[in-house]
């Protein structure tokens, strides 16, 4: 089970590095900036006059659409990676196997394409 | 022993991710602590040595499923303040349900789990070793499990089908673009000479007099 | 290398899914109007008797497929014609409703074909894996289906209501799966019923709370008390066509999957789970005679009707015994009549545009519509269990097999809640009989008028042919239980 850490040694000293940066990065400003608010400084600036509401807006219904549909296609992707790296092996059987399911898919995609689910109007 | 402390370090960060994703003040916050939480499973997914899901798990949960999250946070307009009062007012409940399943699964471990049970918990076939995780699974997942990869496919369908339905809305008064309608002008059905008598006024005979 | 020919026990299955995505692919190239949904529904009404007739003149001896995760044997078959028949039915009770709603969608079908497909997969499992995803296949196309009057809040609201609930099911589901995978080793039933022959075996803690777990999620879905609070407002709130296909197919397919488990895969764990099931029951049917009294709405009658059928089905199921699964089955068989006409009574339940499924707005039916009152009081003398009605046999075979197996207490509790349940029920006859009149219905449309008239003509005349039935259980359920 070691084997299998040491194979990901260059992955956990990135990590490690990159941790170490990031706290570096962070810390420094609370040690050396010069810290002197005042309310008028740390509100938000907005071309001058105050803020007319909440920064964080309700997303439109069809960003949830989009986004569910790449959902179901990264799986569908997901699907392939180990049937690319056992293509030679598993056959024709595997091959068919495959298709079938990208068929099935296929027709799925046909059927939003001609609902207009990818039109974004 | 190196395994151990990844174990441990994976483990608590996951569960104290997790709890953050129900304590934070901040919808938004909590979504990005349950990425969080995603990277640890897979951090115990490639200590147990299975990378393939282990690299699923970030392409699919954190890549697809979190921003999907993401956008429902931000789409519902929910008063959230109202809703942690609902959290505070059922917690203890849900402590006391909570405690019961967590004895339950220490009176498990501590009386059950070393009896009775045969051998027969299945070894991988030899000659497995050598193969990469992402080889085993591809080695069995078309031939072997077919009728669950079909079965998946088919709940994608679903899937697919139930999203379009529940939230496609096509509104009126959308003029789409039709590019092959564009191509198919031709001068004679796009262009109208009209002679215009002097002192009068003419219209397009597409459109008739308003 | 197999043949093709090798997968002809599934072909039912594969028929269905292509016929879906066929199906889709038609209405997605047609107009986008309800005249399109109307005709895909029937389309797949013809699909779904087609199959079957295939299945029912089929060969009924027990096939593995897939690597052992597929069986189909005469168990199988029963349900599944039962399955279809069902399902069909209540479409073609849906057509009429959903195109005076202005809902009407080719996808309708669809999903209701595409969720008979996971149906199959349930009846057919002979794998965790293939349960799971059977389960998911049809619970994912019925939470669309009950959300699909999306601009009505109690749709949306009884959709959402049904997918959480669902969800947290399935997780429970998936947890004791895992805990029985994680202590045996294997997923398959064949195997888990023979590493648990062994008395030790099954004694194990974890296995038991893996088989808890599991148990759990099967009760979500049959709406088994405790676990029933989605069922009334789900019932309530989803479009009343889409109350009918949930309260038939989907109930029988469960059911069979709950039978197909604890029979195949735990036999070795009677004793463990018979305690969980008649738990189930008496909790089921005491709630669901008791709850139903004061209801004002009949969709939320037929709810806990539906609970306290369950209850009683369970019984059955408790029994454990082969004799038991026959019961079971020809209990789900005439449960799915009664239902299916209870709720085509429903939907005749319109005056012009407004439905009122109000239990007042029952009064005196008997003087404003006697065919529709004669039909329905009839189905309704049938689910309260009145001799020589269906409905009695049903509740007699149940009661019966818990008797034989040593279940007295349980049986007489049985025939308790069954009287309790009969005030209810004849509570309406007496609304319909007795009461003013209001004002009258508008003519339903003729497959709601066929479908009320032939069910209750079924469960008067049960009587007269029973051996039919009789047969295809006994078959069915030596198919399962040796």
């Amino acid at each position: 089970m070691d084997q299998l850490l040491t194979d990901y040694l260059p992955l956990a000293v990135f990590i490690g590095v990159s941790l170490a940066f990031m706290g570096i990065l962070m810390l420094a400003p609370f040690l050396v900036a010069v810290k002197n608010p005042d309310p008028e400084k740390v509100s938000a600036y907005e071309c001058g006059f105050n803020a007319f509401d909440d920064a964080r807006m309700k997303f439109d219904v069809r960003f949830y659409l989009v986004a569910i549909l790449f959902i179901i296609f990264d799986l569908e992707v997901a699907f392939l990676f180990p049937w690319a790296v056992v293509f030679k092996d598993i056959g024709v059987y595997g091959f068919w196997s495959m298709m079938l399911f990208l068929g099935v898919l296929t027709v799925g995609f046909i059927y939003e394409w001609r609902k207009g689910a990818l039109e974004w109007d | 022993m190196l395994t151990a402390v990844f174990f441990y370090l994976f483990a608590v960060l996951a569960i104290g991710s997790a709890t953050m994703v129900i304590v934070a003040r901040n919808p938004v916050h909590a979504v990005l602590f349950l990425i969080l939480t995603f990277f640890n499973a897979a951090g115990l997914f490639i200590l147990l040595g299975a990378e393939f899901l282990a690299m699923l798990l970030v392409i699919v949960y954190v890549g697809a499923v979190a921003v999907l999250f993401l956008f429902v946070v931000m789409m519902l307009d929910v008063d959230f303040a109202e809703l942690r009062a609902g959290f505070i007012n059922n917690a203890p409940i849900g402590l006391i349900v909570a405690g019961i399943v967590l004895i339950e699964l220490v009176a498990l471990f501590v009386t059950g789990a070393a009896g009775g049970l045969p051998a027969s918990i299945p070894v991988p076939a030899p000659g497995v070793e050598t193969l990469t995780n992402t080889e085993q699974i591809g080695r069995v997942l078309y031939t072997k499990y077919v009728y669950f990869f079909q079965a998946a496919g088919l709940v994608l369908l679903v899937a697919m089908i139930g999203a379009i339905v529940l939230t496609l809305r096509h509104r009126d008064g959308v003029k789409r673009q039709s590019i092959a309608a564009q191509n198919a002008r031709t001068p004679a059905t796009g262009l109208e000479v009209i002679k215009v008598p002097s002192g009068g006024s003419v219209f397009p005979a597409s459109e008739g007099p308003r | 290398m197999e043949t093709l020919a090798a997968f002809a026990p599934a072909l039912p299955e594969i028929i269905l899914a292509a016929g879906a995505m066929v199906f889709l692919m038609l209405g997605v190239f047609s107009a986008d109007n309800a005249r399109t949904g109307v005709f895909i529904g029937w389309l797949t009404v013809l699909l779904m008797a087609g199959v079957a007739i295939m299945i029912g003149t089929g060969g009924a001896e027990r096939v593995e497929l897939f690597d052992g995760a597929f069986v189909v044997d005469a168990f199988s078959r029963f349900c599944k014609v039962l399955i279809l028949g069902a399902a069909a039915v209540s479409l073609m009770l849906s057509f009429g409703y959903f195109e005076r709603e202005r809902i009407m969608k080719f996808e309708i079908p669809v999903l209701a074909l595409l969720s008979t497909v996971g149906m199959f997969m349930m009846v057919s499992a002979n794998d965790l894996i293939s349960l799971y995803l059977g389960l998911e296949l049809m619970s994912l196309a019925l939470y669309v289906l009950a959300a699909v009057h999306r601009d009505s809040l109690r749709s949306s609201e009884s959709g959402l209501k049904y997918f959480v609930l669902g969800a947290l099911s399935s997780g429970m589901l998936l947890y004791g799966a895992s805990l029985i995978y994680g202590f045996t080793g294997t997923t398959s039933f064949t195997a888990l019923a023979s590493t648990l022959q062994a008395g030790e075996a099954a004694q194990n803690l974890g296995l038991i709370v893996g088989l808890v777990f599991l148990l759990v999620g099967l009760a979500f879905k049959i709406s088994a008390v405790p676990f029933h609070m989605w069922t009334p407002d789900v019932y309530e709130g989803a479009p009343t066509p889409v109350t009918a296909f949930f309260a038939g197919a989907p109930k029988v397919a469960a059911m069979a999957l709950l039978l197909r488990v604890l029979h195949d895969a735990f036999p070795g764990m009677l004793f463990q789970w018979q305690q969980i099931i008649v738990f189930l029951s008496v909790a089921s049917m005491l709630l669901g005679s008791f709850a139903a009294i004061g209801q004002t709405s009949i969709k939320r009658l037929m709810a806990f009707s539906s609970i306290a059928n369950v209850g009683f089905i369970l019984i059955g199921l408790a029994a454990g015994t082969q004799y038991g699964v026959s019961s079971v089955l020809i209990y789900l068989a005439i449960y799915v009549v009664m239902t299916l006409g209870s709720f085509a009574v429903v939907l005749a339940m319109r005056r012009a545009n407004e439905m009122d499924e109000t239990i007042g707005s029952l009064a005196g039916l008997s003087q404003t519509n006697l065919p529709l009152a004669v039909a329905f009081a009839a189905l309704l003398f049938s689910l309260a269990g009145i001799p020589p009605l269906a409905g009695f046999f049903a509740k007699f075979y149940v009661l019966d097999a818990a008797i034989k197996a040593g279940l007295t207490p349980l049986a007489i509790i049985g025939v308790l809640a069954s009287v309790v349940g009969a005030f209810y029920y004849l509570r309406l006859v007496k609304i319909m009989f007795f009461d003013a009149p209001g004002e009258a219905f508008t003519q339903a449309e003729p497959a709601v008028r066929w479908v009320f008239t032939l069910s209750a003509l079924l469960v008067t005349f049960y009587v007269v042919y029973p051996a039919f039935l009789l047969d295809a259980a006994g078959t069915a359920a030596r198919a399962l239980v040796p």
